[in-house]
């Protein structure tokens, strides 16, 4: 999919070193034109997604599919042209993988809405047709472009990551006031308990956003810049234990209030998933910059406490144990292993080749357009098809990483490095919930769970990590020429700053 | 910070593997286990419905098929001559489960059985819908249809099994009253439902799989096994025996008395082959008697009591119930008492005694076969023991032949063919005397070259009430079947 060396740029591509440097290297490709490609691409393949959707369910096959796909494609045209101009050098196939999932979520929010509204038609009284509240896929049309115009708005408005650095504790308080918000408002109207978890602020007029989503960037801002900063403590001072070199005892502080937050977040707002996010996003963080396997270790150890201790104290939590270690046992109880045992059914039925979009049941299973959409991929298009959806997942953490390994200042890897990974273990969260391989969570599955703040979050996401991408691709500025240096011998003596 | 960076890149695939295998493990290795739970039964309807279920076929005509309907549940099952055949096809409903053939041949309806697996690779390969098998039974078309006329024309509540006595297929098995199972396979829930309360609340219990899953008193029926025991313990056909018209059950002062109080033979003496086809009873009493428990029982398990068959539907075990005292073996002799028994069970009895005392499986499958008709598997016949000598058999036809003629014989049914049949007639419940009596025949012809083994049973004297007995009541609508089997109109 490379483009070829000798390919003309596109126009737009035009770097601002060509004019300026004629004897030095031609520019690396910027490679704009694969991503067009590559949308052009996601494009069919959810026409095709959407045809068979609607024949399967006996909806009737009409123009509108290909209006679907054309405003599909001209909405990401839109991010992409953005992208030409703001970030030319940026990696080419995160937005198209991104852009893929997106409309493969809204595929199957779409197949959802139909087997809701024929089970309505079938038995008006049926609770959970009439409790989903269909058709959603036109609210979730509308939270995708407005993820889409914040990414562009994000590339337009953050010209260079670097300075993010400078408002990391900003960025800190309000994502650490966003995250304990819901926890800490008492009333119900404002902030409600759904699904057991206190995670939503509602606002009037029936908007309600889950704030820990913003969160999860402003904080990994905080985390990077701080850690940048304070690096050079966290490697040097420390003694060697067990042949590992332990940092000392106030430079963990940090670590603790991480863990004291996502302790907070378990019990005061009984969501398990952000707490593992977010407990997990601090340790790696916290690992790329001392690179210690310490931070690890101690990190590990205080969260499997963590766990201990909230498995004494909280019902809920052992109730999910219990779901997880075996949920056929607690099918029938209130809260027991129903839904998972349901996911279980579901992604049995599928098999290896899947019953075929539109031709399964996932809308039996509870929560199918959220936290189980994957079940419902995993159902119709097979192990084959949710194995092609992790490995999207996986390629696009992979060029994330491979940002942050090829960006070339420290900020810029740590948040890059960040946000990949939160992104990838956010899926093995949410995935390995409703698959049994870890205690079910509910968190939302980036790009494809049905919920605007989620998408808005990882379009802002994946904005930033092509902003990290296009610095570190974008050919360095030629070296300004050296102004003559008087011999060491011969120079002065200066004052420096004491470092602090 | 780039080999933490690294590390973290191949952390994160390993999560990613790590969910793959799970995913492996659930949708690979437990898949069926998952598909087919009993919770999950509302994506298996779908599923089913989906698919073209293979037909079930007798002979050359289809009696059960999936018939396109168009709507989003592709398929509707539909039976052909739905209450002829509901005890063999059983039914197939989303909502009420599956039964008889549709139940326990569903792999190979449905298309999962393993001898269709080529077939669904070059389905999947090719792209053609997949369908399921068809299953070919041993049933005569014409044999049951006029089995099941028999009863139903006469309002009787009755069951009739034929056989075949030299392979054990099953020519005909049709019970009265019986369902149509189309209803409940209709996709519409409601016509299922009410189809469903008809047939389970209805007093006649038209479900009830009385040829194979209810058990009778066999009346005198079961004097054959008394009779082969004792043929088997040194008796001959002129073996004398009582010739007394009643005898008084051992310790007690309760008598019993041969039918009617008829002496047996000529009054004076009385031979067993007299016995057999007065079908005296005080005999036989006697005989059991002192032949003792054990070697009644074991006379009874070799021509299959005490046993569970499948063929492929499961057959009810037969039984002779407790046998503590000399009373309760006098009783069970002559096939009273706690003695119970299935049609089949009679029908296979008759049929062992056809085959020279090899006693045979009873089969419906014929053949299993792909969509296009190709035979993927058929059914040879499955020899389960020599139950007695084929001397003893062939006394015991000899006998049955006497029986056949003392009962007035058929020979304007069957004309110039020899039939050896035992009729009984079976009291049952506490009050005997109020309780029209089960009467019962069961036969083989022609006598010297058995085709077909039936066993009839009409409940409670079917239009005779309390004057009811097997000779006047089964034995017409047995000798109808075995003309049909023979070839007759």
């Amino acid at each position: 999919m490379s483009q070829p060396m000798n390919q003309p740029s596109p126009p737009g591509d035009e770097s601002p070193t060509v004019a300026t440097a004629p004897a030095g290297p031609p520019p690396p490709p910027t490679r704009r034109t694969t991503e067009l490609w590559l949308l052009a691409f996601s494009a069919a393949l959810l026409s095709i997604a959407n045809i068979l959707v609607d024949a399967n369910q006996e909806a009737a096959l009409t123009s509108q599919i290909l209006y679907n796909g054309a405003a599909f494609l001209a909405l990401f045209a839109a991010a992409h042209f953005a992208v030409r101009k703001w970030a030319p050098y940026a990696d080419p196939l995160i937005l198209p993988f991104a852009a893929l999932l997106n409309g493969l979520g809204l595929v199957m929010i779409h197949r959802i809405d139909l087997a809701m509204a024929s089970r309505l038609e079938i038995n008006p009284e049926d609770a959970q047709a009439a409790f989903y509240g269909g058709p959603l896929v036109g609210r979730q049309i509308m939270w995708m472009v407005i993820g889409v115009a914040f990414f562009i708005l994000t590339l337009w408005r953050i010209k260079d990551h670097r300075p993010l650095a400078k408002y990391g504790y900003t960025c800190g308080l309000v994502g650490l006031v966003a995250l304990a918000l819901p926890g800490i408002i008492p009333f119900s109207s404002i902030a409600p308990t759904v699904n057991g978890a206190k995670i939503w602020l509602r606002f009037p007029g029936g908007f309600s956003i889950q704030p820990g989503e913003f969160a999860k960037i402003l904080l990994m801002i905080f985390f990077a810049s701080f850690l940048v900063s304070k690096r050079e403590l966290f490697t040097a001072a420390g003694r060697t234990f067990l042949r590992m070199n332990w940092p000392r005892a106030r430079d963990m502080a940090p670590l603790f209030v991480a863990w004291g937050a996502s302790v907070g977040v378990l019990v005061f707002e009984r969501d398990l998933g952000t707490s593992l996010l977010f407990f997990g996003m601090v340790l790696v963080m916290l690992y790329i910059a001392t690179e210690r396997a310490a931070w690890v270790v101690l990190g590990l150890t205080l969260f499997v406490g963590g766990c201990l201790v909230a498995y004494q104290l909280f019902g809920h939590v052992r109730q999910r144990i219990a779901n997880w270690m075996d949920p056929f046992a607690t099918y029938d109880e209130a809260g027991g292993g129903y839904q998972i045992v349901q996911s279980l059914f579901s992604l049995g039925s599928g098999g290896i080749f899947g019953s075929g979009l539109g031709s399964g049941r996932p809308d039996i299973v509870p929560e199918p357009h959220t936290d189980f959409i994957t079940v419902g991929m995993g159902e119709e298009m097979g192990f084959v098809g949710l194995s092609a959806v992790l490995i999207l997942y996986l390629l696009l953490v992979m060029r994330g990483l491979r940002s942050a390994l090829a960006v070339r200042d420290s900020f810029g890897k740590l948040l890059a490095g960040g946000l990949a990974f939160t992104l990838g273990l956010q899926v093995f969260i949410v995935v390995g919930g409703v698959t049994k391989l870890i205690p079910s969570t509910g968190i939302t599955a980036p790009f494809l769970s049905y919920g605007g703040s989620s998408l808005l979050a990882n379009y802002i996401l994946i904005a930033l990590l092509l902003r990290i991408s296009d610095a570190a691709r974008r050919p360095a500025a030629p070296p300004k020429p050296k102004p003559k240096q008087a011999p060491i011998a011969e120079a002065h003596t200066e004052m420096v700053a004491r470092p602090t | 910070m780039n080999t933490p960076l690294r590390r973290v890149s191949l952390f994160v695939m390993l999560l990613v593997v790590a969910l793959m295998a799970n995913l492996t493990y659930i949708q690979v290795i437990k898949a069926d286990e998952y598909r087919t739970d009993p919770r999950n039964s509302v994506r298996k309807s779908l599923e089913e419905y989906s698919r073209k279920r293979g037909d079930i076929l007798a002979g050359d005509q289809v009696i059960a098929s999936a018939v396109e309907t168009g709507g989003r549940l592709r398929f509707q099952r539909t039976y052909s001559a739905g209450p002829v055949y509901a005890p063999i096809t059983g039914f197939f409903s989303d909502r009420y489960g599956s039964r008889g053939i549709e139940a326990v041949e569903n792999d190979v309806l449905n298309g999962s059985d393993d001898r269709l697996f080529v077939r669904r690779l070059s389905d999947l390969i090719t792209g053609r819908d997949p369908e399921g098998g068809k299953i070919r039974l041993t049933v005569d078309p014409h044999v049951q249809q006029v089995a099941y006329d028999q009863l139903a024309d006469r309002g009787f509540t009755g069951s009739i099994v034929a056989l075949d006595p030299k392979t054990g297929a099953i020519l005909a098995m049709a019970n009265t009253p019986s369902y149509d199972p189309s209803p409940l396979a209709d996709h519409d829930n409601n016509v299922q439902a009410e189809a469903w309360a008809e047939y389970t609340e209805r007093e006649d219990g038209p479900m009830r799989n009385r040829a194979i899953q209810e058990i009778q008193p066999p009346g005198s029926t079961f004097k054959l096994i008394t009779a082969a025991a004792a043929l088997e313990n040194g008796w001959r056909s002129d073996t004398g025996v009582s010739p007394d018209p009643v005898v008084t059950l051992p310790n007690t002062s309760t008598d019993l008395p041969n039918f009617n109080r008829n002496p047996c033979g000529d009054g004076q003496s009385a031979t067993l082959k007299d016995a057999v086809a007065e079908s005296c009873n005080v005999p036989f009493a006697e005989i059991s008697g002192e032949l003792g428990a054990d070697t009644m029982r074991e006379t009874a398990r070799s021509f299959g009591f005490d046993e569970e068959i499948f063929i492929p539907i499961r057959v009810a075990a037969s039984g002779m119930g407790e046998l503590g005292d000399v009373a309760q073996l006098y009783q069970a002799g002559i096939g009273q008492r706690d003695v119970r028994v299935t049609p089949m069970q009679n029908a296979m009895m008759a049929a062992t005694i056809a085959n020279g005392g090899t006693r045979m499986s009873p089969y419906l499958v014929d053949s299993i076969l792909g969509p296009d008709l190709s035979t993927l598997d058929s059914t040879s016949p499955d020899e389960l023991n020599q139950a007695i000598s084929p001397e003893t058999a062939a006394t015991l036809t000899d006998m049955m032949i006497a029986s056949e003629e003392y009962t007035g014989g058929g020979g304007d049914v069957l004309p110039n063919v020899t039939v050896a049949s035992k009729t009984g007639t079976a009291q049952w419940g506490t009050d005997p005397g109020a309780n029209p009596p089960h009467a019962w025949y069961v036969a083989f012809a022609p006598a010297e070259d058995p085709q077909v083994a039936v066993a009839v049973l009409v409940e409670s004297g079917g239009d005779r009430s309390l004057g009811a007995t097997g000779g006047k009541v089964a034995a017409p609508l047995g000798r109808e079947v075995m003309r049909a089997a023979l070839g007759g109109g």
